[in-house]
C-alpha cells in the first residue's frame, strides 16, 4: 500500500496539467468553467490541439494514436482535463465508435475513419434509442434490410427505416453510427442488431431538435426515410451489433464517473458562496451552508478515492467490481452540486432569462438551467436503476 | 498509490480470520461468550497473543513487531466480521498507543510486553459524565502531593474499565493541560462498578477518591498525544466497522436469495435487490475512504492524520447507519432476534461510532475548516 504518485506518476500529472492550462485556449477554458455552451468551432479547436499532442485518444490501440498508459494514467489525464476545464475529446467519437471500428472494424474503415474521428474532422453522433427502446435498448426497431439490385449477399447495400432519438448534439453531426434491426426473425431480439456507419448528409436524414426543460437544445430525434448505406458500411458482422454496442459500453472504465469537473464545480462554488451572502458576506458562515460543502466534499473524495482504487487494482483485464458504483454515485454528486449552486444563488437564480447586461452575476442567472439540465445524467448512459440493477444482478448475485 | 494489501498483509488477515472464525463462526459461541465475565474469550486472547497479534503496533524492544497501522486495520476487519467482543481497539491501539506515545522506557516495556504477551490488558479511562468527544479532562482532577500524584473525579463510560489490569487516565493537570497517567486499579481510592453494553461489551464507572497515580512519561500537558491516538482508533475503528458491515452485506443477500414469501425468494422483488444494490454502494465509498485514511495515518503528518480520520469517520458513520438499518430490515423479524447475529452487528456499529464520536461530530470538525481549502486533494 502507498499513498502518494510514484515520482513518475506525478511527472506525468505536472506534465498533464502544464499542457491542459496552458495549450488550450482560455476563450475555451472560460466557457466550460462558466458553464456556457460551446460552439462546434470550439469543440473541434480543442480536441485538434490535443490530437496534434497525441492527448485526445490515448485509450486506443497505439497505431491509431493511442497511447501505452496505465489505467492510473489515463485516470490523471482525465482528472487533469476536467480540473483546467478543458472540454474532453467528443465521447462519441474518442470513447465510443472509435474503439468499436478499431476492435471489429475492417482495415479499411480504420483507415478511412480512425485518423479524421480522432482529430473531429469526422462529428459522430450516437444512433442507439429509439421512442420505445430506452433502457430497454434491445427491442429497438429502426430497421435495415438488405437491397438486392445493388449486389448479391454482403455486398448489397442497406436501406435503412426508423427512428432514433436523445441524439446529443446531432445537430452538429457528419456521421452517425446507428444500432439497426437487420434480422427480425432472431430468436433473441439481441442477435438480430447490426452496427451501421450512416453518413449523415444521405437523402432521408432527418434531424429534428427536442427542446429540453433548460431551454437548450441539446438532443435531437433523427429520422430514416430509405436511407441507402453502402455495404462496407457495415462494422464487423452481420447481427453481431449487440455484442459491439456492450463492447462500446463497457469499455470505458476510467472517467465513468465525473470527478473531476464536480470538484472543480464545487471549488468554484465555495469561492462565489464567499461574497453571495446578503451586503457581500460569506455564505460560509451559516453553519448549515458550510456544512453542505464538508458534506459534498467528503462524498467527492470517496468517489474519487473509489475511482483510484479501480484504476490502480492491479487487474487482468476484468473491471474492478466497485466500477459500478462510479457511474451511480458520480451522478448523484454532479447533480447535488448543481442544486448547491443554485441555493447558493438564491433568488437571483430566476434571473435565467436576463440579458447579458443584467448587474447580477453570470453564475447566479446560469445556476438554474444547469441544474436542470443536469438532471439528465443519471438518464443516460444507462440509468441508475440499470446501475442498480447491475450491481444487484453481477455483484451481489441477487 | 497502491491501495492493495501485499501477501504477508493477506497472510496475517487469513490467520486472525481463521482463528476468529473457529472462535465464533457459530455465533452462539460469541452470545455465550459475552453473557459471561469479563465477556470476551481469555483463551482466544491468549491465541491472538500467540500470533503476535496484540503487541503487532508496538516496537520489538517493548515486546512486539513494529508494524504499522496497515497490518492493525487488517486485524480489526476481521474482528469486526466475527464481530469478536476481545478488546483489541481499547487495549491494544487506545490504550497500549498511549503507553507507546508516551511513556517512559521503562513503562513502555513493562506494559507493552504484558500487553503483547496477553498477560495485561490496559484500559483507557477518559469520558467522562457531561462530557462529549474531547481530547482534554475536567472531570478528573490530578494533585500533585509530597509522595506523588493523586487523581480526584469519575470517569465513565470506561470500555473494559473493569476487568483492566492497568488504567491509562487523562487527567485535568493543576496549573493547564490534560496529563496522563497509569493506576493500578486494585489499589485504595479505585472504586470500579462494571456492566455489560448494549453490544455485548462491557464498560465501567471508575471512581477515583485521592487514587494513587504516575504519570504516563511526565505530567505535561498530552492533549495532542491523546487526540493523535484517538485519531488512530478511529481509523481502526472504521476498519472495525467495515468488517462488520461486510459481514451485514453478505448475511442479507443471501437471506434474501434463500428466503420466500408469496411463493418466491425476497431477490424476485427489485424493490428489495435496488436497496441492497445501496449498501453496496455504501460499503465500498466507507471502504475507499477508509483504506486511504490508513495510508494517511502511516505516511502523512499529525494535522493529514486527523483529517483523514475525521473524513474516515463521517463516511463509515453514514454508511453504518444506512447499512445496520436496512439489513435488519431486509431481514424482518427475525433481524430484530437476539439469537440470530446480523442486528447485533447493528448495536456494535451504533456502540462503536458513540464511542469515538458520531458522524456529526466530525461533520462539523469539517465544516469548521471548510473555508481553509479549495479544493480536496487525497494525493497532496
Amino acid at each position: 500500500m502507498r499513498l502518494k504518485l510514484s515520482d513518475e506518476d506525478a511527472a506525468f500529472r505536472a506534465e498533464m496539467r502544464t499542457f491542459f492550462t496552458t495549450e488550450v485556449p482560455q476563450p475555451i477554458r472560460e466557457a466550460v468553467a462558466a458553464g456556457r455552451e460551446l460552439t462546434k468551432a470550439q469543440y473541434v479547436e480543442s480536441q485538434r490541439i490535443l490530437n496534434a499532442a497525441g492527448l485526445a485518444v490515448p485509450g486506443w490501440p497505439v497505431e491509431w494514436g493511442g497511447r501505452d498508459w496505465t489505467p492510473l494514467q489515463r485516470h490523471i489525464w482525465h482528472e487533469e482535463m476536467q480540473r483546467a476545464a478543458v472540454p474532453p475529446p467528443l465521447g462519441f467519437n474518442a470513447t465510443m465508435v472509435g474503439p468499436v471500428i478499431a476492435t471489429f472494424g475492417s482495415q479499411d474503415q480504420k483507415e478511412r475513419f480512425l485518423p479524421p474521428t480522432a482529430n473531429l474532422d469526422i462529428w459522430w453522433s450516437q444512433g442507439f434509442s429509439e421512442p420505445d427502446a430506452g433502457s430497454d435498448l434491445a427491442s429497438l426497431r429502426c430497421a435495415a434490410v438488405r437491397d438486392p439490385s445493388t449486389g448479391s449477399g454482403r455486398a448489397a447495400d442497406f436501406v435503412v427505416n426508423g427512428q432514433k432519438t436523445w441524439t446529443t448534439l446531432g445537430q452538429h453531426g457528419d456521421w452517425i453510427f446507428c444500432l439497426v434491426r437487420t434480422d427480425p426473425d432472431a430468436p433473441k431480439k439481441q442477435q438480430g442488431i447490426s452496427f451501421l456507419l450512416v453518413d449523415m448528409s444521405s437523402p432521408g436524414v432527418t434531424v429534428r431538435p427536442i427542446e429540453l426543460i433548460d431551454g437548450g437544445h441539446e438532443v435531437n430525434e433523427v429520422f430514416f426515410e430509405d436511407v441507402r448505406v453502402p455495404a462496407a458500411n457495415l462494422v464487423g458482422e452481420e447481427n453481431k451489433g449487440w455484442d459491439y454496442a456492450k463492447f462500446l459500453l463497457g469499455n470505458e472504465r476510467v472517467g465513468v464517473a465525473p470527478v473531476g469537473s464536480t470538484k472543480r464545480v464545487l471549488a468554484q462554488a465555495k469561492d462565489r458562496a464567499r461574497t453571495a451572502g446578503a451586503g457581500g458576506g460569506s455564505l460560509l458562515d451559516d453553519p448549515l451552508v458550510a456544512a453542505r460543502f464538508a458534506d459534498l466534499e467528503n462524498e467527492l473524495l470517496a468517489l474519487e478515492l473509489t475511482a483510484l482504487r479501480v484504476v490502480a487494482h492491479s487487474s487482468d483485464g476484468k473491471p474492478h467490481p466497485a466500477s459500478s458504483v462510479l457511474k451511480l454515485r458520480g451522478t448523484e454528486l454532479q447533480q447535488a452540486v448543481s442544486e448547491l449552486v443554485v441555493d447558493l444563488a438564491g433568488p437571483a437564480s430566476l434571473a435565467s432569462g436576463a440579458p447579458a447586461s443584467s448587474e447580477l452575476p453570470e453564475w447566479t442567472r446560469r445556476a438554474t438551467p444547469a441544474y436542470l439540465n443536469l438532471r439528465k445524467a443519471s438518464i443516460y448512459g444507462g440509468s441508475n436503476e440499470v446501475q442498480r440493477q447491475i450491481i444487484a444482478r453481477t455483484i451481489l448475485g441477487l | 498509490m497502491n491501495f492493495e494489501y501485499d501477501e504477508e498483509q493477506d497472510a496475517l488477515r487469513d490467520s486472525v480470520g481463521g482463528l476468529l472464525g473457529k472462535a465464533y463462526g457459530d455465533f452462539e459461541q460469541r452470545r455465550a461468550t459475552v453473557a459471561a465475565e469479563p465477556g470476551f474469550d481469555e483463551k482466544t486472547w491468549q491465541r491472538l497473543a500467540e500470533l503476535g497479534v496484540l503487541g503487532l503496533p508496538f516496537a520489538e524492544a517493548h515486546g512486539g513487531m513494529g508494524a504499522g497501522p496497515v497490518e492493525v486495520s487488517v486485524v480489526c476487519e476481521e474482528l469486526g466480521r466475527t464481530l469478536a467482543p476481545e478488546p483489541y481497539l481499547a487495549a491494544v491501539v487506545l490504550a497500549g498507543g498511549l503507553v507507546d506515545a508516551a511513556g517512559t522506557e521503562d513503562q513502555c516495556t513493562a506494559v507493552l510486553t504484558a500487553l503483547s504477551e496477553g498477560a495485561e490488558v490496559p484500559a483507557f479511562a477518559h469520558l467522562e459524565p457531561g462530557a462529549r468527544w474531547s481530547s482534554s479532562a475536567g472531570g478528573v482532577t490530578a494533585t500533585q502531593t509530597g509522595s506523588g500524584w493523586r487523581l480526584d473525579g469519575v470517569k465513565e463510560p470506561v470500555p473494559h474499565g473493569a476487568s483492566a489490569d492497568l488504567l491509562v487516565v487523562s487527567a485535568a493537570l493543576p496549573d493547564a493541560g490534560t496529563g496522563l497517567f497509569l493506576v493500578d486499579p486494585s489499589s485504595e481510592g479505585v472504586d470500579r462498578q462494571g456492566y455489560p453494553t448494549h453490544d455485548g461489551g462491557r464498560a465501567a464507572r471508575v471512581a477515583l477518591t485521592g487514587a494513587s497515580a504516575t504519570p504516563l512519561g511526565e505530567a505535561v500537558d498530552r492533549e495532542a498525544t491523546i487526540a493523535a491516538v484517538l485519531d488512530r482508533t478511529r481509523v481502526a475503528a472504521c476498519h472495525q466497522a467495515l468488517g462488520a458491515m461486510s459481514f451485514q452485506l453478505e448475511a442479507t443477500t443471501s437471506y434474501l436469495k434463500s428466503r420466500k414469501q408469496f411463493g418466491v425468494t425476497l431477490n424476485k422483488f427489485q424493490a428489495l435487490t435496488f436497496r441492497a444494490a445501496d449498501l453496496y454502494v455504501s460499503l465500498e465509498l466507507a471502504r475507499s475512504i477508509t483504506l486511504w485514511a490508513t495510508l494517511v495515518l502511516t505516511f502523512g503528518s499529525p494535522e493529514e492524520a486527523s483529517d483523514a480520520a475525521a473524513r474516515a469517520s463521517l463516511q463509515v458513520s453514514r454508511a453504518g447507519r444506512h447499512i445496520g438499518q436496512e439489513a435488519i430490515q431486509l431481514h424482518g423479524g427475525i433481524g430484530m432476534t437476539a439469537e440470530y447475529a446480523v442486528g447485533h452487528y447493528t448495536s456494535h456499529l451504533t456502540a462503536l461510532e458513540h464511542w469515538l464520536g458520531d458522524g456529526r461530530h466530525h461533520l462539523a470538525t469539517l465544516s469548521a475548516q471548510v473555508g481553509d481549502h479549495g479544493e480536496v486533494d487525497p494525493l497532496r
